[in-house]
C-alpha cells in the first residue's frame, strides 16, 4: 500500500508525466460537464414546460433519448461511433474534434447531464405556486420579465437539493472517460493495477479518493441550501 | 439478412442484459429489505452496520466498486485455491455481474425502504396491535402492503438505474447489448450504426419498463384518494 503511494501518488492527484490527470482530471471533467450542461438546461427547462409544442416536443425528445439510454452507450455512439463515419473524417474541423477522446468525453457528459438538469429544472418551474405567477402578470409583467425576476429565481433555489443529487451522480459516471482513453482518476487506478497487480490497493485508493470528493461536494450543496433554501426553513419562534 | 447477420448474436446479448439486470434487481431488492429492517432495528450494531453500508456504497462510483469487487474477488479466490492446492477457478462474469450490481444497488434500495417503512402512519400499527395482531401480522397484513405503496416510485427509479448501469459489465467482460453491438460494428465496419442500434435497445427496454411502472403504480394506488384540481 504505502508502496504505491509512494510511487504513484502523483499520478493519483494531478499530474502523470505527461497530462492532467487522477482527481485533478476528473474533478475538470466534472466542472466543465455540468458547467455546459447547467447553462443550456435554462433555456431548454423553460421550452420544456412551454405551451407551444413545437418547442415543448423535441426538449421532451431530447431528454426521453439522454434519460432513456445508458451514458456508456451515448459516450461510444460519440467516441469511436462518429468518428468511423467517412463524412466525418472528411471534414477537418470534425475530424480534429472528434479524434480527442476528451472532446468526445467532455460532449457525451455534458449532453447527458443537461438532460437529467433540464427536467430537474422543469419540475420545479412546473412546481411554482400559481399564486407568484399570477401575481407577477398582474403586476403587468412581460413572459420574460415574469421568468427573470419570478419564476427562475425561485424554481432554481427550490431545485437545489435534486440538483446536489444530479451532480453526485455525475461525478459517478465521469469514471466512464477512461474508456475514451482520458486519464481520470479511475484510469490511474487501472493503470496501477496493472503494473502492480495490487488490486485492491490500487482501486481501493481510487474509492477512497472519490468518497472524499462525495463529502466535500454534499458539505458545499448543505452549505449553499443553508443560505439559498433558508426562506424555507421552520421558523423557531 | 437481418441486421447484416448479427440479428441472432444482438438478441443474445439483449437476453443477457435482462437476465442480469432482472437478478441483480431481485438481490438488490432482497439486501435493500434486509438492510432497511437493519436501519429501523433497536440494536445500534445494526442500524451502525446499514448505516456504513449505504453511506460507503453510495458515495462511491458503482464503476469503481465493481473493478474493485471484481478484481479483488479474483485474487482472493485463487489465494484460497492455491492454499487449498486446487485448480484456479475464474469468477464468471455474470455471476460478478449480478453480485455487484446487485450489492451497489442494494444500498439504494436500503434507503427507499427505509424511508417507506416510515411512511407508513403509525397509526396503522396501533390499530393492528389493538386487534390482537401479533408482529408477524402486522407486518404481513397492515406494514408491508402500504409500504410497497410508497416504495414503488423509488424502486422504480432504481430499476432505471439499474437496467442502464447494466451496460458497464461489458466492460468486465460479460458479453451483453454494449459487446455484441460493438463487435458486430468492429466486424462489419459499421460502428455508428451498430452502436446506435445497442442505444435503440435500451431505449426500448426503458419505455416499456416505464409503462409497466405506470400500470403497477396505479394498481397499488387504488383506494388513495388525490386532491381533484
Amino acid at each position: 500500500m504505502n508502496e504505491i503511494i509512494e510511487q504513484y501518488w502523483q499520478s493519483y492527484l494531478w499530474f502523470d508525466g505527461y497530462q492532467l490527470s487522477g482527481v485533478a482530471m476528473t474533478l475538470w471533467l466534472l466542472v466543465a460537464s455540468i458547467a455546459i450542461g447547467g447553462i443550456l438546461s435554462v433555456p431548454l427547462a423553460v421550452a420544456r414546460v412551454s405551451r407551444n409544442p413545437l418547442l415543448r416536443l423535441p426538449v421532451w425528445f431530447y431528454t426521453y433519448v439522454f434519460r432513456g439510454t445508458p451514458l456508456y452507450i451515448q459516450l461510444l455512439i460519440l467516441y469511436t461511433g462518429i468518428y468511423s463515419l467517412q463524412i466525418v473524417r472528411d471534414q477537418p474541423t470534425l475530424d480534429a474534434f472528434f479524434r480527442e477522446g476528451i472532446n468526445c468525453t467532455l460532449l457525451a457528459f455534458a449532453l447527458n447531464t443537461c438532460a437529467y438538469t433540464t427536467e430537474v429544472f422543469a419540475g420545479a418551474i412546473r412546481a411554482t405556486p400559481y399564486g407568484e405567477i399570477e401575481a407577477g402578470r398582474a403586476y403587468g409583467m412581460s413572459e420574460f420579465t415574469l421568468y427573470r425576476r419570478i419564476i427562475l429565481p425561485s424554481a432554481l433555489r427550490r431545485s437545489l437539493p435534486f440538483y446536489s443529487n444530479e451532480v453526485i451522480l455525475m461525478l459517478h459516471s465521469t469514471t466512464l472517460a477512461f474508456t475514451a482513453t482520458v486519464p481520470d482518476l479511475l484510469k490511474v487506478a487501472r493503470d496501477v493495477n496493472s503494473a502492480t497487480y495490487s488490486s485492491f490497493e490500487a482501486f481501493g485508493l481510487a474509492a477512497v479518493l472519490y468518497a472524499v470528493m462525495v463529502f466535500i461536494l454534499v458539505w458545499v450543496f448543505r452549505r449553499c441550501e443553508d443560505h439559498w433554501l433558508a426562506f424555507m426553513k421552520p421558523q423557531a419562534r | 439478412m437481418f441486421l447484416q447477420g448479427y440479428g441472432s448474436l444482438i438478441v443474445e446479448g439483449t437476453l443477457t442484459t435482462i437476465q442480469l439486470a432482472l437478478l441483480s434487481m431481485l438481490l438488490a431488492v432482497s439486501l435493500g429489505l434486509i438492510g432497511a429492517s437493519a436501519k429501523l432495528s433497536r440494536y445500534p450494531v445494526l442500524r451502525h452496520l446499514a448505516a456504513g453500508y449505504t453511506t460507503l456504497i453510495r458515495s462511491v462510483p458503482d464503476l469503481v466498486i465493481m473493478l474493485l469487487l471484481f478484481f479483488s474477488l479474483q485474487i482472493w479466490l485463487n489465494n484460497f485455491t492455491e492454499w487449498l492446492q486446487a485448480e484456479q477457478i475464474d469468477i464468471n462474469p455474470f455471476a460478478a455481474g449480478v453480485i455487484t450490481l446487485g450489492f451497489i444497488y442494494g444500498a439504494y434500495f436500503t434507503e427507499t425502504f427505509r424511508g417507506a417503512f416510515q411512511a407508513v402512519p403509525a397509526g396503522q400499527l396501533e390499530a393492528a396491535a389493538a386487534y390482537g395482531m401479533n408482529r408477524r401480522q402486522v407486518f404481513i397484513r397492515v406494514l408491508f402492503p402500504q409500504m410497497m405503496r410508497f416504495a414503488l416510485p423509488g424502486i422504480g427509479n432504481n430499476w432505471q438505474v439499474v437496467l442502464k448501469a447494466t451496460a458497464l459489465v461489458s466492460i468486465i467482460g460479460l458479453i451483453d447489448i454494449v459487446k455484441v453491438t460493438q463487435d458486430a460494428g468492429k466486424n462489419s465496419m459499421d460502428l455508428f450504426f451498430f452502436s446506435v442500434i445497442g442505444g435503440l435497445i435500451y431505449l426500448a427496454l426503458t419505455t416499456v419498463s416505464n409503462g409497466a411502472l405506470l400500470w403497477l403504480e396505479r394498481r397499488y394506488s387504488v383506494g388513495v384518494r388525490g386532491a381533484q384540481l
